[in-house]
């Protein structure tokens, strides 16, 4: 108990210091003015950090949280403040992101009466989080708090909003600041009991097994479970390709690595997936663009699939032999028990198909992404933390910037949302000021969030803002190049402004790159600067395609390696 | 005036699937179970909630019509919500179920003493007797109520009121 009075806004800013939070994000308002009135009286170690928008916001916490495995807390007013972190909440929900937002909310008499700035938050985030509150009771505030914190850092990691309405956040505290969290529904430790008889069965399978492949994903990073994973990969002599959201899981640069699979991955990963007999899932959900035609995703191969979400099992393949659990405590039950086997002619096989289908591309002829991507590696020694967008220069980045360790690679997968990676690098270098960060976005996906150049600027953050600009959105250019007639529509970016203009108007210095020659000069330029952030504007060909390209809802055999001499058929699968 | 007697009684309650729910007593949960069967396009044909024997939990018991084999994710799904302290599908076999249904039928003076007849029959009660209308409160299983309602069906019912199923585990199983 606490001796001078609080109300409830203090006594939950100081249960969020309490439990560690470094960083709060977001944008004021009405409704949440005791919260931010709170920030200013109440002492610790949370710094806020003011966006631009309230979507910014989410996406910095997003990016804070992927590059550290620790929640930042996201704060913005009621109704339209809320409204704006819905994009950025599913984008860390679709991903299993761990995030706390408190949205500040109407009196709790005029809820339901259409007062200013009044939304049923509770209501319109409730598909998008992983749980959500309406606090009632001002004494509440600090259990919530901490039951919040527990389920978006346990079991799969996720988004957990608190909506707090403003006259429960200003009335006086007089509850216990300490209390015990009471989620009866909620048992995030069965996590740890690994079923004993199914990782036997599991390690009976693989036994057998003479072409296997481990596929990675962001579970094994959820977990920590890389040490693991390589002792597993190791000792079975097995290559490993990812996920998009697995890459560092295991270093891309290993003999045994195969890169990312999926529909833009590595032929000579999707090439194992088709010829292996054996898939050992660890963490992975099968997403749709990895598996592309369910039915014949290796279609020779036993399956085990290891992962912490039981509604994960069954729900697009179905393995031989299910592990549910964190990806850590099975692979410590299953490295228990396997023997190394005997791989080299398949490892032979797939070293053959690398050589067959490297990702190449060509120099002539204008600047590629593909190429900045590759001289950015080689620069950085892949040290450097990538935050993505989405589109072409996403695809690209994952196949040529080979990411070693986990942590260290930022990129909206399951929501895809553009205008993720400039806030995501913002908050990961907040999170990690000594690192290289860099966000690598596209002309589309940049202009939806560069409002948050203010926010760079202000706290003089490093981050190197590489902007592949095309004045395409490439991605979707591409699909109606390929599927429909290349005719295309809504897609051409013209009217986009002067990046390197635009950055000066922020007081940001600003770099251009238009020929293939310069690339790796100004590169290196922008990546000893670092007195604040820069940008690097890359102009590049316009109606580049990505290979390899799996059409959605196409078995992997059916993979592009090489743009088609043929028409297209429409995909059959959903985009 | 539209009369419930035009309509055939449900058949999709009969040999639908039956879960059982024990759940947080809290504002909004009933909305993120039904979420996770909207999003999938599962139609609930009932929905009974009520207060635990504890306050701070509520029962609730589904009869769902659909797929089955989705119907193993729904049910994960379903215990994976943090309010969510246990969901269970229930055989017909190894649980009890109830429903209760209020028929309002209308009656010619002739009719009464047959219609008395088949709700005698079903171990119905009738709890409104006027001189042109009686209210029967039929319970049992779902396929008893439906059974009396077909046969009460050849007089003019103006309308059925069903409480929807309730289940419970036989034996020491727990629901």
């Amino acid at each position: 108990m606490s001796t001078t009075k609080l109300d409830g806004a203090q006594a939950l800013i100081k249960t969020l210091n309490d439990l560690g939070i470094e960083y709060i994000f977001g944008y004021s308002g009405g409704a949440a003015l005791p919260i931010f009135d709170a920030l200013e009286t109440v002492s610790g170690n949370i710094k806020f950090i003011l966006s631009r928008h309230e979507q910014g916001a989410c996406h910095m916490a997003d990016g804070y949280a992927r590059a550290t495995g620790k929640p930042a807390v996201v704060l913005v007013t009621s109704g339209p403040g809320a409204g704006n972190t819905i994009t950025g909440i599913m984008t860390a929900q679709m991903d299993s992101i761990p995030m706390i937002i408190i949205t500040g909310q109407q009196v709790t008499w005029m809820l339901g009466k259409d007062a200013f700035q009044e939304a049923d938050t509770f209501g319109i985030t409730m598909p998008v989080v992983k749980h959500n509150f309406l606090v009632r009771e001002t004494n509440s505030l600090p259990r919530i708090a901490k039951e919040a914190y527990h389920i978006a850092t346990t079991g799969r990691p996720g988004p957990v909003l608190i909506d707090v309405p403003k006259d429960i956040s200003q009335s006086e505290f007089t509850g216990d600041l300490d209390p015990d969290i009471d989620l009866p529904g909620y048992h995030p430790e069965t996590a740890f009991e690994i079923n004993a008889e199914a990782v036997t069965r599991a390690a009976e399978i693989i036994s057998y097994a003479k072409k296997p492949v481990i596929l990675g994903g962001h579970g094994v990073m959820i977990a920590r479970a890389d040490a693991e994973l390589m002792e597993l990969a190791t000792t079975l002599n097995c290559p490993v390709t990812t996920t998009l959201l697995g890459k560092g899981i295991f270093p891309e640069t290993h003999k045994f690595s195969l890169g990312m699979l999926g529909m833009h991955g590595t032929a000579y990963a999707n090439k194992a997936i088709v010829e292996c007999d054996l898939i050992i899932n660890v963490g992975s959900r099968f997403d749709d663009r990895i598996i592309g035609q369910a039915d014949k995703f290796g279609a020779l191969a036993k399956i085990i699939h290891i992962d912490i979400d039981p509604s994960e099992m069954n729900k697009m393949i179905h393995p031989d032999v299910e592990i549910v659990g964190d990806a850590k405590a099975a692979l410590r039950a299953l490295n228990k028990q396997i023997k190394p086997l005997e791989t080299s002619s398949w490892l032979a096989t797939l070293e053959g198909y690398k050589k067959k289908f490297p990702l190449a591309y060509r120099k002539q002829g204008g600047l590629r992404m593909q190429q900045v991507l590759d001289e950015l590696y080689q620069l950085t020694g892949g040290k450097a933390v990538v935050a993505t967008d989405v589109g072409q220069h996403q695809m690209w980045a994952a196949q040529f910037y080979k990411v070693n360790a986990s942590y260290n690679w930022l990129s909206s997968g399951g929501a895809g949302t553009m205008g993720f990676g400039f806030p995501a690098a913002i908050g990961a270098q907040f999170a990690r000021p000594d690192d290289t960060v860099v966000a690598v976005v596209g002309d589309g996906g940049y202009q939806m969030t560069l409002c948050e150049l203010a926010t760079a600027a202000l706290h003089k953050l490093p981050v190197k803002i590489l902007v592949l600009n095309n004045h395409y959105l490439g991605m979707v250019r591409q699909w109606q190049e390929m599927f429909f007639d290349n005719r295309e529509s809504g897609v051409n970016l013209e009217g986009n402004p002067d990046f390197v203009k635009l950055a000066e108007a922020y007081g940001i210095v600003g770099f251009n790159i238009k020929r293939p020659a310069d690339v790796g000069k100004v590169l290196q330029k922008a990546l000893d600067y670092n007195d604040g952030p820069c940008v690097i504007n890359a102009e590049c060909i316009k109606t580049e395609n990505v290979f390899p390209m799996i059409p959605a809802g196409a078995a992997l055999e059916d993979m592009l390696v090489e743009p088609p001499k043929h028409k297209m058929a429409k995909p059959i699968g959903s985009t | 005036m539209t009369s419930d007697s035009s309509f055939a009684p449900l058949p999709d309650i009969v040999g639908g699937h039956t879960l059982s729910m024990f759940v947080n007593n809290e504002p909004g949960v009933l909305m993120r179970i039904c979420q996770v069967f909207a999003r999938r396009a599962y139609n609930l044909d009932s929905v009974v909630v009520s207060r635990g024997r504890d306050p701070q939990f509520s029962r609730l018991t589904l009869g769902i019509s659909g797929d089955p084999a989705g119907l193993e994710q729904i049910i994960k799904q379903c215990n994976k919500l943090i309010d969510v302290i246990h969901c269970f599908e229930h055989d017909e076999s190894e649980s009890v179920t109830r429903e209760l249904a209020l028929v309002k039928i209308l009656i010619n003076p002739g009719d009464q003493g047959e219609v008395l007849q088949i709700l005698e029959h079903f171990g119905a009660k009738t709890v409104d007797l006027g001189t042109a209308s009686v209210i029967a409160m039929i319970h049992g299983d779902s396929n008893k109520v439906d059974a009396a309602i077909h046969l009460l069906s050849k007089f003019d019912i103006v309308e059925t009121v069903r409480t929807g199923k309730v289940v419970m585990a036989r034996g020491e199983a727990t629901t």
